[in-house]
């Protein structure tokens, strides 16, 4: 990739973020704070589940209001596993992301059935569905939730430990911002978001919509569940708190604040939304309302998010002058 | 036992016509205005805010219930104005995003003013007793709920079918184009009947208010049961959300009586009582996936073809 | 490689109104088959029924040895039935190059590949840029499809068809809203693919009608009224007293 390309504003602000988010625990640890390694590490745990959900908003179209349950579901699977004294990372990981995929499949193969306005309440019914099922389940804690004694070992490496969690995420974080960008001119991610805007064309040059669909739907699951992951780890929490439609909704907040469909537009999103929404709540008791206010505003604005303030930061090239039409030669 | 399965069929049916009144409104514009509204069940939770302080400081519940409703229709009014119309050429996603700030705003002023505990107001003094219905004694608010709730359900449809007001709401929901092609104050048409809407759910928040806890965010589990009705009877289909209202309502409520039941006849007992509940409150949602699973357009589409 | 595509007593209603009343069609591999017709005869739900975009109400639809009426959309498609839009329908957020390419890839591959660029495939670019230069296109084949002028963004449409090797090519109105000179590009350029496709042309141009078309049916009222070569059509009176009194052009 030519370096003035790299230094265009996007790639040039998505890039500091990721040198201060990997400056983060150097400068924890210097001030002796390792409280800012937990808010931070929960920064990283919501962009991936924003990337996640990228996927199929941002490039994809399909507005999910229940990616909730995914997160909820990566949870779940440590706390269960946890609470039979099992602390295997692989198990943990594996527990989660089935449950994902299975539970993905299901629900995206009748939810994709519809679109447009059934698609957004049906994913959100799901995920409230799921909220009661938890909800309901005293074993494991039910309304309370419980906590997780038996955090994520890998080998030697604990995700109960506050650095290796951040670590690990981060690392993640990077990879799954590669691979999106990877995705975006791939054949998978051309067809995703050639479908966002024109599906009945896309169907119409041999592609079967709803596959590729479901596919994403269900991959874009499963990263969620892996956020869930994570976050179990670094609450040492479980409860259905975390499956409730303001996440689902935040999700989305985060994802467009920072520019559907592009990139760094997660991260970017996750970041400023949580960081806006700490600040808010040093600020006032009702920092929720500030909250909803915001959002609202955004909502009424537009404008492509953060990327796409940024991106009309650069020059404009000039307009081409339109070529005239040869037609077949004879 | 049979009184048992009357009580709980009544108390079905007063579920089912509390949600008509929030998805009537709700599937109208959803339908016609293609516009999702998160709000909706905010505008619940301020119609029983209002109705029980109007109640609790002037004993008065018929006036409660008008305050309720004249603040409920004044307010959707003004939002419909100030907010919701700039949106309705944008895409379903600036609708939620706006409508879910709106409910995050809500939820925290109802903190502000009536703080996070539950807001306390009682069954009016005329109808704390009981009736005698279908042999059993069931109490009289509840049904009083009940005919509140047919009353509108009827009106509705008097509404619909014989004035004019209906027929562009009719052929509204199966052609919007049409109708603003034809002329009709599209811009008033829309305002009236978000806060027709506003009004009814905040009719249906007014009347619970004294048998459910009053408390901010009371609308927000709600709205997404409401949401359920609409996509079992067919988006835009105010006929479908009845029908849809009271299935959903009497399989919620008798789902849950007898949902563990059942369970505990075929499973053992520990089972049982672990997913009961859980199937129970998972009842109405596996009702609805399936229900897509056949007729992803729900059962009583408003469009034809 | 092209193939025959046949109808028989094809039927669309919408509630009391038949749209298409028992048509069959019998179009031959390898022709260019024109269908003309007054504004409202069911030219475009005759090709939507074609394309599988619409399920006929009554009726069986053959695409050259297959029975197609149930198939879906992208079945007809991989098999070599494609179509273009009335209303021009091209990606606009993609590159001309990358609506080709994802034409050309449509067809031939699936798209469950998540890492490398959708462009290097080189199968498949050089297919699209094939079809780009035979409309003439690609000059532009790295504009954003959003900045085309309107003839541009039918050539497009036409590159998109092209690209994906049909067997049958359903052209609706291709020419719409071309001016004297591009209507007479695109029909040098249909000119030169007969015989080697199968097409079916749906247009108001009588000129390029003429010109091109093997065989010529008109649609009347969703009834097809008549077949046959240019000279019988253009000396049928009844051509000339229903069409002549509807004239466009």
């Amino acid at each position: 990739m030519p370096i003035s390309r790299l230094l265009q504003p996007v790639p040039l602000v998505g890039g500091l973020v990721f040198l201060g988010l990997a400056l983060v625990p150097v400068i924890a640890g210097l001030l002796g704070e390792p409280y800012y390694l937990s808010l931070v590490g929960r920064f990283l745990v919501y962009a991936i589940a924003a990337s996640a959900l990228n996927l199929i908003l941002g490039y994809g179209g399909l507005v999910s209001l229940g990616h909730a349950l995914f997160m909820g579901l990566g949870v779940y699977g440590v706390a269960i596993a946890s609470h039979y004294g099992l602390d295997s990372g692989l198990l943990h990981l594996a527990l989660g992301l089935a449950a994902c995929a299975l539970i993905g499949l299901l629900t995206g193969a009748v939810s994709l059935r519809t679109t447009g306005i059934g698609f957004i309440m049906i994913t959100l019914a799901f995920s409230q569905m799921g909220y009661y099922l938890f909800v309901s389940l005293r074993a494991y804690g039910g309304d309370d939730g419980m906590p997780i004694v038996y955090t994520s070992r890998f080998g030697g490496l604990d995700l109960g430990n506050p650095a290796s969690l951040y670590w690990v995420a981060f690392v993640l974080l990077v990879a799954l911002t590669c691979w999106s960008a990877r995705l975006r001119t791939s054949p998978f991610g051309m067809v995703l978001r050639g479908a966002a805007r024109n599906a009945q064309r896309v169907e119409a040059l041999g592609l079967p919509v709803f596959r590729y669909r479901l596919v994403g739907y269900v991959l874009s699951a499963m990263i969620c569940g892996v956020a869930g992951l994570l976050l179990a780890n670094l609450s040492a929490y479980a409860s259905p708190s975390t499956l409730v439609w303001n996440v689902s909704g935040e999700l989305i907040v985060m994802v467009v604040l920072g520019g559907m469909g592009t990139v760094f537009g997660p991260v970017l999103g996750a970041v400023l939304f949580l960081s806006l929404e700490e600040l808010l709540k040093a600020y006032t008791d009702h920092w929720m309302a500030g909250l909803g206010l915001a959002i609202t505003l955004m909502a009424l604005l537009g404008h492509g998010g953060l990327v796409g303030l940024l991106s009309r930061l650069r020059p404009r090239p000039a307009a081409p002058v339109p070529v005239q039409m040869e037609g077949g030669q004879p | 036992m049979t009184n048992l399965v009357i009580a709980q069929l009544l108390n079905g049916l007063q579920y089912g016509v509390l949600l008509f009144l929030l998805a009537a409104g709700l599937t109208l514009v959803f339908g016609i205005m293609n516009f999702i509204n998160l709000a909706h069940g905010a505008l619940y939770m301020v119609g029983a805010y209002l109705a029980a302080t109007v109640y609790n400081h002037t004993g008065h519940f018929l006036l409660a219930l008008l305050a309720a409703v004249a603040g409920c229709v004044v307010l959707g009014a003004a939002l419909e104005r100030l907010t919701i119309a700039r949106l309705y050429r944008r895409d379903h996603l600036d609708h939620v995003l706006a409508t879910f700030g709106m409910v995050l705003l809500f939820n925290e002023v109802a903190r502000m003013i009536w703080g996070s505990q539950p807001y306390f107001t009682s069954v009016p003094e005329s109808l704390s007793g009981t009736v005698d219905i279908l042999g059993i004694s069931y109490p009289a608010y509840r049904f009083a709920i009940i005919l509140i709730g047919l009353a509108v359900a009827v009106a509705s449809y008097w509404l619909i079918h014989r004035t004019r007001l209906g027929m562009l709401i009719r052929a509204g929901s199966v052609n919007p184009a049409m109708v603003s092609a034809l002329g009709v104050n599209i811009g008033l048409l829309n305002a009236l009947l978000f806060a027709l809407g506003a009004g009814l759910a905040g009719l249906a928040g007014a009347v619970v208010g004294p048998i459910v806890s009053v408390q901010s965010g009371m609308g927000d589990s709600v709205l997404i049961t409401t949401l359920v009705v609409i996509v079992i009877g067919g988006i835009g289909s105010v006929r479908g959300a009845f029908y849809a209202a009271l299935i959903v309502g009497v399989a919620d409520t008798l789902g849950r009586i007898f949902l563990p039941l059942l369970l505990r006849e075929v499973l053992s007992r520990q089972v049982a009582d672990a997913a009961g509940p859980a199937l129970a409150s998972m009842f109405v949602y596996l009702l609805m996936a399936v229900v897509l699973a056949f007729r992803p357009q729900g059962l009583f589409p408003a469009k034809v073809g | 490689m092209s193939a025959g595509l046949r109808t028989e007593g094809l039927v669309k209603r919408y509630g009391a109104l038949t749209v298409t009343d028992q048509v069959s069609l019998d179009i031959r591999p390898g022709e260019l088959h024109a269908i003309i017709g007054p504004n409202g005869a069911g030219k475009t739900t005759l090709v939507n029924q074609l394309s599988g975009e619409l399920r006929a109400d009554a009726g069986r639809i053959y695409f050259g040895e297959l029975e197609v009426t149930t198939s879906p959309v992208h079945a007809r498609a991989r098999g070599g039935l494609l179509r273009t839009y009335q209303i021009t329908s091209v990606f606009d957020a993609f590159s001309v190059r990358e609506n080709v390419v994802l034409a050309a890839l449509g067809v031939r591959e699936h798209a469950f590949r998540f890492w490398r660029p959708m462009l290097s495939r080189r199968r498949l670019v050089e297919q699209a840029d094939a079809a780009m230069d035979l409309v003439g296109l690609l000059p532009r084949a790295e504009a954003p499809a959003a900045d085309l002028a309107y003839g541009e963004r039918r050539q497009l449409e036409l590159a998109m068809a092209l690209a994906a090797e049909p067997r049958v090519l359903l052209l609706d109105e291709p020419m719409a809203g071309m001016s004297a000179a591009e209507s007479a590009a695109i029909t040098r350029l249909l000119a030169s693919l007969k015989g080697r496709y199968t097409i079916l042309l749906i247009e108001h141009d009588m000129q390029a009608v003429f010109a091109l078309a093997d065989r010529i049916s008109v649609l009347v009222y969703g009834q097809l009224m008549l077949t046959g070569t240019p000279e019988e059509i253009r000396n049928n009176p009844e051509v000339r007293s229903t069409y002549l009194g509807e004239e466009e052009f």
